[in-house]
């Protein structure tokens, strides 16, 4: 059910060790070219196969992310429909989408009214900062959607 | 309560005890201070919350100067703390060159530091402190918003346990917690069975089951009130900090998770809730307007000093700066629930006017005899003002940049933007407590390494953009990043990727080439295994070559878009 995402042979980590060390930072994505090609183009396309088409209406979806990685090979993503998860009314799937990564499916959750609730959690890597996307089909077919920013920083001087 | 004569006496010993030369600050001496002004308080209701945080290990008595440039960028844009020098005064119609001037602005700081003297002393802080539990016997609540542990030699030598020790002794009632993450998990958990209080930092959850890790809320009672206090640790410490230290604890805003702690306290009985929180000034600011029933949040980490409160919505904002240079008091007056009324004062710890509590100095002089000959080893002397904090260079940073450009064989040097560290005016000697006071950290190696002008670019960027994000939740570091032998602009408004430009290799005036490699050096990197000399050695042996310090004005970054 979970997609786990490689980026290639070269880990973030063997990166930072490769750059040594920077300011009071680590390095990240820059350092990338070439893995790091996807762009939102990517996503885009993907929410349109998940939707067939239709704009998603923002909203009911609620994603529990940090607002800056700790670590960004893995990185805690929840994400919660608002549904009473009727027969008349309930969630069929959750799509977690990264529109910043070289392949942006991340997950996909499927659900049932017996699910009860519609809710999800796991981890994913990002490979820089970028938007995390929910999309959450309805067993009526209409569909749903939330965004959020998560940076994954080079690093900085704390305070 | 002392007579001139005494007040003398004390002062000489003081003078003694805290490693300074003899020399009496001329208002100390003129008596235009006194302790009993400091501590005149009209008070109200039943609780007082007393409040020092930051004070980064500093025992004895210092200078500190306030920033000079601190922005606020987006909606906080020239609202408290971002406002500094002529317009801070105005802002809180400060009188120029008063003793409130001095403590809270950095406007004519050399000349003013003859007159005022030192700051700070968790001697003199002890003497505040127990005169207002004296005054206030049952009302009281000592709370300490953390970077406590950290911050100069004595502090790195003894891991933070001589911070624990004179805490103890000070009787501090909470604290919260940032730098103490830097001595790395396990030494943490063994200071926290040594203290006589919580530490209490409900926002760390372990990575692996995203379970507390410490405490999150203790509840008082103080003059009939029950109290409750929720501790909020640095959200971004494995971020701004080694996270190969805690690799297991996992931080962040969580502020969903405040909202439970909020209401499980009130459900728990609580009439008064208080935040002591290492947040940093502007993300708390924002908290506060979208986590609701918090009465009082002690705010810390970006080193701010307000003379009055912050009021957003029903919630009261302290800041009380860091280095012990200031306790906050407020007095609140709780009625069913709700603050009805309060008094704030931002008392300025001024060392030479304040009688040092015996008991403390005892402790501070216990923990500083066997290290007092290395501390006061005198490496040289400055010319010019020393400081670091602001959100720029300092005149500090300008010196540990040069001791790593020349002691490293280095084109361009990079030196974390901390907020901690103490001022030294002109004349004075440059001791090895001075270097430990800019530098004493856990990962404290100098490495040498070649980046491209690119890398360059995106450290800056990247640093800046920790610094001046228009939303305070994703601020995570200190002030940006300090540079040596490069000069760059900075427009503070773009977007990450856009803020910086014009950057100058300053040895020969050209442009950085993105691709070309330059050999870099600095400290702090937060990577496991960095290699290189520690800094303060670095510095050290660069003192003592040169003498003499003499920083010229630093005319290589320019700043627009404010």
């Amino acid at each position: 059910m979970v997609q786990r995402i490689e980026m290639s042979s070269v880990s973030r980590r063997d990166i930072l060790k490769f750059a040594g060390a920077g300011a009071c930072t680590a390095l990240a994505t820059s350092l990338l070219p070439g893995l790091a090609m996807a762009d939102a183009k990517l996503a885009a396309e993907s929410i349109k196969k998940i939707t067939g088409g239709k704009t998603p209406t923002m909203g009911k979806v609620t994603l529990e992310l940090p607002q800056i990685a700790e670590n960004g090979n893995t990185v805690p993503v929840g994400v919660d429909v608002d549904s009473p998860m009727t027969d008349a009314d309930y969630v069929k799937t959750i799509h977690i989408l990264a529109d910043g990564n070289p392949l942006p499916e991340v997950a996909v959750f499927k659900f049932s009214p017996a699910s009860g609730k519609a809710k999800a959690a796991t981890r994913m890597r990002l490979a820089k900062t970028q938007n995390v996307i929910a999309v959450a089909e309805m067993g009526d077919g209409s569909v749903f959607m939330a965004k959020t920013e998560v940076k994954v920083t080079i690093g900085g001087c704390g305070g | 309560m002392l007579d001139r004569r005494q007040f003398l006496q004390v002062a000489a010993a003081t003078a003694v005890i805290s490693g300074a030369p003899g020399m009496l600050s001329r208002a100390a001496a003129r008596q235009t201070i006194t302790q009993d002004d400091l501590l005149s308080f009209d008070s109200v209701g039943q609780v007082t919350l007393l409040n020092f945080t930051d004070c980064h290990a500093q025992l004895v008595p210092l200078y500190f100067r306030e920033p000079s440039v601190n922005v606020g960028v987006g909606d906080v844009k020239g609202l408290p703390p971002h406002l500094t020098g002529k317009d801070f005064l105005t802002a809180y119609g400060l009188k120029a060159s008063s003793p409130e001037a001095y403590a809270l602005s950095s406007e004519d700081f050399s000349a003013l530091s003859q007159t005022y003297g030192r700051v700070g002393g968790m001697d003199r802080m002890a003497t505040l402190i127990k005169a207002i539990r004296a005054e206030r016997p049952n009302n009281t609540l000592l709370l300490d918003g953390g970077d406590t542990w950290q911050g100069s030699y004595t502090s790195l030598k003894s891991s933070g346990e001589d911070m624990v020790d004179a805490m103890n002794a000070l009787g501090v009632d909470a604290m919260s917690a940032h730098w103490e993450f830097t001595y790395g998990a396990d030494r943490v958990k063994e200071l926290i069975e040594k203290l006589n209080f919580p530490f209490l930092a409900g926002n760390v959850q372990d990575t692996e089951w995203e379970e507390e890790v410490f405490e999150s809320t203790k509840f008082f009672e103080r003059g009939g009130v029950k109290v409750a206090v929720i501790g909020q640790a640095f959200p971004y410490t494995p971020v701004a900090n080694p996270r190969y230290k805690i690799p297991t604890w996992s931080f962040g805003v969580r502020e969903k998770l405040v909202q439970q702690r909020v209401d499980d306290a009130k459900a728990g009985g609580a009439e008064l809730i208080v935040m002591l929180s290492h947040d940093g000034f502007d993300v708390d600011r924002k908290l506060a307007s979208r986590v609701s029933d918090i009465d009082v949040i002690l705010t810390g980490h970006t080193h701010d000093a307000l003379p009055e409160v912050v009021k957003v919505g029903n919630t009261l904002l302290v800041a009380s700066g860091s280095h012990g240079k200031f306790l906050a008091r407020l007095d609140l007056d709780v009625q069913g629930g709700k603050v009805k009324d309060f008094k704030f004062k931002l008392i300025p710890v001024f060392s030479d006017v304040i009688t040092p509590d015996p008991e403390m100095a005892a402790v501070i002089k216990k923990i500083r005899d066997p290290h007092e000959a290395k501390l006061g080893t005198v490496l040289g002397k400055t010319e010019s003002l020393l400081y670091r904090r602001g959100n720029f260079n300092g005149t500090f940073d300008d010196l540990i940049c040069q001791a790593l450009l020349e002691e490293r064989d280095a084109e361009i040097a990079l030196s974390p933007g901390f907020r901690w560290g103490s001022s030294l005016p002109p004349g004075e000697n440059i001791t090895v407590e001075q270097v430990f006071n800019q530098t004493a950290i856990t990962y404290p190696n100098a490495y040498r390494s070649k980046m491209t002008g690119q890398l360059l670019k995106d450290i800056l960027e990247d640093v800046a953009d920790n610094l001046f994000n228009p939303d305070p939740y994703y601020q995570q570091g200190g002030d940006m990043v300090r540079v040596g032998g490069m000069g760059y602009h900075i427009d503070v408004n773009k977007p990450i990727g856009s803020r910086i430009s014009n950057m100058t290799h300053l040895k020969n005036g050209k442009p950085i080439d993105a691709n070309k490699e330059y050999v870099v050096s600095g400290w702090a990197s937060v990577n496991e295994g960095t290699e290189g000399p520690p800094v303060y050695d670095v510095v050290t042996d660069y003192i003592k070559k040169k003498k003499v310090i003499s920083i010229p004005p630093n005319d290589s970054i320019k700043i627009s878009g404010l």
